[in-house]
């Protein structure tokens, strides 16, 4: 590596956040080390596998269409978060958004129209032209234009903080120590989801069988390392945000291709073929963060989704086929599951069925059981039509919530004043705004916005020494 | 054809997690007729593969590439099958094998060409023509060059319609040949959705190279034609028989067209040699370059020709152009020019939906 000897900022990460930061303190006219953990092609952690960003606007923006206010957004917000919501923070996230849009545009970004089946977001949810790695390639071309120096597998591995301020970072690379002495340090590393280790000992030992959505390399070695040193933290720290995924899906990086849509129109059974909830609830897209924790509580944290012919082109095809069966015995064997239980579970399933003449997969359609427990209360058609089809179900964590907690200038503190020369952006602080739930796309406002206000900051201090 | 299953199935693996993502659905016509699906059939793979320009958008944007484990490369995946489909499709099939893959046969059968026309100017000569036909005459020309126009052109017909039957295509009707041929005029599939072109020779980078030298190839090799039809008519029709003058029709045409065929073919090959090979069609690069040489050869030699028309050096560049040509049009079902034809009707096929 030719590298900066050094660098007025380094930004330790290399996806969204880390980048929008990069590129702004650049801009600034500093000079700039990314620090990124990846290999080149898993760079951009889980923005990769992001595919929109949630925009506040007046009228239509780019891809988006009418309009999209500030207390709407933030109503959105408070809905899934149940009120546990930073509204400061909150709101110039949102109200930021609107100008992050042609920014992004400006430094690479491309949109499409929602995709197929995205309908709903139309409005609300500005998507990438493809996805979150197209976005990622986009600003590492923009920061390399501005002269960014990129270091890959650069594991940070501690920051010495004295009083307040960090003094230097060390890492690794190519098995070789490094120490760097910056100005000001952008933390953009994201949570610490891939530890599963940690992930255990915060959740408990079921969390050994959570698959993880995105990247390997979430691993919280600098959230750790900072939270040790006494650097202000936010956020539950036994919590994660996870959905019921396929559970055929890597241990890893499985992405969108492993989300499963067709619970509502089933029965879901626990490895002794019984049911434990109510899987006509809500629409999927209302209900499948609730699944995860449904199915992380089951017995070795799996489910299994049980349909039948009529229902297989209800929702959208998923990566891995179902399995398929001509009798339920067989597919209760395909699947590992006890034969006759789940012969009498879909039974009483069926007999607790009752006029289906108003089924419709799209709203919720009254379509109930009676007298069952525990019921299901829309979409509920008795499975008898052969093939029968299964899928298992596992919980698949996007993200943690424990994080660094940060002002409105996205600075860090220890005790009750800022770390001097700390900045932090994207899922590392966003328990900062989060504090429970997730609404789609706003994990890249997040980073986004703050971000550039990171990388701002960051800019500043380090011209003005 | 146990090959070809396999290339199908990887195909179709790939197909199925691309549908399930949806990420790239902008880039290009491939994705929204690929999300219309829920199941390929071996048709509607064959057509995705000849939708797919390899402009490459959706390798670079792809989370799952490897070293991810799903090992997606939509690009190469369906270089393969739409590759397989032209030595399928052929007609005769055994020239479609022969040749697709093979840039030495190519090379092998441009020099036959040569040696034909070397072969031919010199045993019957000239009957006292003038300029090139006091070479060969127009007769001998002639008797040379229409079934070796006529023969190819069967040839395809026939490998279209076997291929509208295998994507089950309807009856075409005017208006989506109309679609596809504004789709083709401006390359739309190599704009990207966004309109900043393709990634072909500088990985991830956006770039409108590939698409600015293909349409300098394509519209280069139509004046080409054009030229010589024009210049038919202006025989058979006006009676006015070659040697043409530089503000002739024939010749501003030909002299603008092979420029553009030169130029283009160059980078071309220059963006190839650049390209990585592992998003194209497997053992296929070999034969794409011959192919690319073959043609702007074709071009070079024809401005040559005119350029040393007077000298002594003609009646040589006369065969030379001449055979060129004439490797290139019995050649032009079995190489990559067939793509041309297939990807057009893919279009119409596709305007259908």
């Amino acid at each position: 590596m030719s590298s900066i000897e050094t660098p007025d900022i380094v930004v330790i990460g290399g996806g969204n956040a880390a980048l929008c930061a990069a590129i702004t303190a650049a801009e600034a006219g500093a000079r700039v080390l990314i620090l990124e953990a990846a290999p080149k092609p898993y760079r951009g952690g889980n923005s990769r596998h992001t595919r929109n960003f949630r925009c506040m606007h007046h009228g239509p923006l780019g891809p988006l269409v009418d309009s999209y206010t500030e207390d709407e957004y933030l109503a959105d917000l408070l809905k899934v978060t149940g009120g546990k919501t930073h509204e400061g923070l909150a709101r110039l996230a949102i109200r930021t958004s609107e100008d992050c849009l042609p920014w992004m545009e400006a430094h690479g970004v491309r949109f499409q129209p929602s995709l197929s089946g995205t309908l709903s977001l139309a409005r609300t949810n500005a998507f990438f032209l493809g996805g979150g790695k197209g976005l990622v390639n986009a600003y590492y071309r923009t920061a390399e234009k501005l002269g960014v120096q990129v270091a890959y597998e650069a594991a940070v591995t501690h920051l010495e903080l004295t009083d307040d301020r960090i003094d230097f970072i060390d890492y690794t690379q190519d098995g070789q120590t490094h120490r760097v002495a910056p100005k000001s340090v952008v933390v953009a590393s994201g949570g610490f989801q891939a530890d599963t280790d940690w992930l255990a000992r915060a959740w408990g030992p079921a969390a050994k069988n959570f698959l993880i959505r995105g990247t390997p390399y979430n691993r919280g070695v600098v959230l750790a390392d900072l939270l040790d040193q006494g650097v202000e933290q936010v956020g539950d720290p036994t919590q994660c945000h996870a959905v019921a995924i396929d559970g055929r899906a890597p241990k890893f990086d499985g992405g969108i291709v492993t989300r499963l849509d067709c619970v509502p129109f089933s029965i879901v059974v626990n490895k002794d073929a019984q049911r434990f909830y109510d899987e006509g609830e809500d629409v999927w897209p209302k209900r499948y963060a609730i699944w995860g924790r449904l199915v992380a509580a089951q017995p070795d944290q799996v489910g299994y989704v049980i349909i039948d012919a009529k229902s297989l082109n209800l929702f959208m095809p998923s990566v891995f086929p179902p399995i398929k069966a001509d009798t339920l015995e067989e597919l209760a064997r395909k699947m590992d599951l006890p034969a006759e239980a789940l012969v009498q579970t879909v039974a009483e399933f069926n007999a607790a069925c009752g006029d289906t003449s108003t089924f419709h997969p799209t709203e919720l359609d009254g379509v109930a059981t009676t007298g069952l427990t525990p019921p299901k209360t829309n979409w509920a058609r008795p499975i008898t039509e052969p093939p029968f089809y299964g899928y298992s179900l596992r919980t698949g964590v996007t993200f943690t919530y424990l994080g660094l907690k940060v002002d409105e200038r996205a600075q860090c503190a220890i005790g009750n004043r800022p770390v001097s020369n700390l900045w932090a952006a994207g899922e590392t602080m966003a328990g900062s705004i989060l504090g429970q739930g997730y609404l789609a796309g706003f994990g890249m406002t997040i980073g986004t916005v703050f971000g550039r206000i990171a990388g701002k900051e960051a800019a500043a201090h380090a011209n003005a020494i | 054809m146990q090959m070809q299953s396999d290339l199908l199935q990887e195909a179709r693996r790939q197909a199925e997690i691309c549908n399930a993502c949806r990420y790239c659905e902008g880039y290009c016509s491939v994705f929204p007729a690929l999300h219309a699906e829920r199941a390929f059939s071996d048709g509607d793979l064959t057509q995705l593969a000849n939708l797919c320009h390899n402009c490459r958008g959706c390798y670079y944007a792809c989370q799952y590439t490897a070293p991810h484990e799903f090992e997606l490369n939509l690009p190469q995946a369906l270089a393969n099958v739409r590759q397989e489909s032209w030595e399928d499709l052929a007609f005769p099939q055994v020239a479609g094998r022969a040749f697709q893959k093979n840039g030495v046969a190519i090379a092998v059968v441009a020099v036959i060409g040569f040696a034909v026309l070397f072969w031919t100017a010199k045993s019957l000569g000239s009957e006292g023509g003038e300029g090139f036909y006091a070479v060969l005459s127009h007769n001998a020309m002639v008797a040379i060059f229409l079934p070796a126009f006529l023969f190819p052109l069967v040839s395809i017909a026939i490998s279209l319609r076997r291929y509208l039957k295998r994507v089950d295509a309807e009856p075409l009707k005017p208006a989506h040949l109309v679609k596809a041929l504004k789709q083709a005029a401006q390359m739309r599939n190599l704009k990207g959705g966004h309109g900043d072109g393709c990634n072909f020779e500088d990985e991830d980078r956006f770039t409108h190279a590939r698409r600015m030298a293909h349409q300098a190839v394509m519209y280069g090799f139509l004046l080409c034609f054009t030229s010589t039809s024009v210049a038919t008519v202006m025989h058979y029709v006006l009676d006015l028989p070659a040697p043409y003058g530089l503000f002739s029709l024939p010749k501003l045409l030909g002299l603008s067209g092979g420029l553009l065929l030169v130029l283009g073919c160059v980078e071309l090959i220059r963006l190839k040699l650049r390209s990585d090979r592992a998003l194209g069609a497997q053992g296929a690069f070999g034969a794409e370059i011959a192919f690319v040489g073959l043609l702007g050869f074709v071009g070079l030699s024809g401005l040559l020709l005119y350029a040393l028309g007077q000298t002594a050096a003609m009646p040589l560049l006369l065969a030379v152009h001449l055979g060129a040509v004439l490797a290139f049009f019995l050649l032009t079902p079995f190489t990559k020019m067939a793509h041309g034809f297939y990807r057009l009707t893919a279009l119409v096929v596709d305007a259908q939906r």
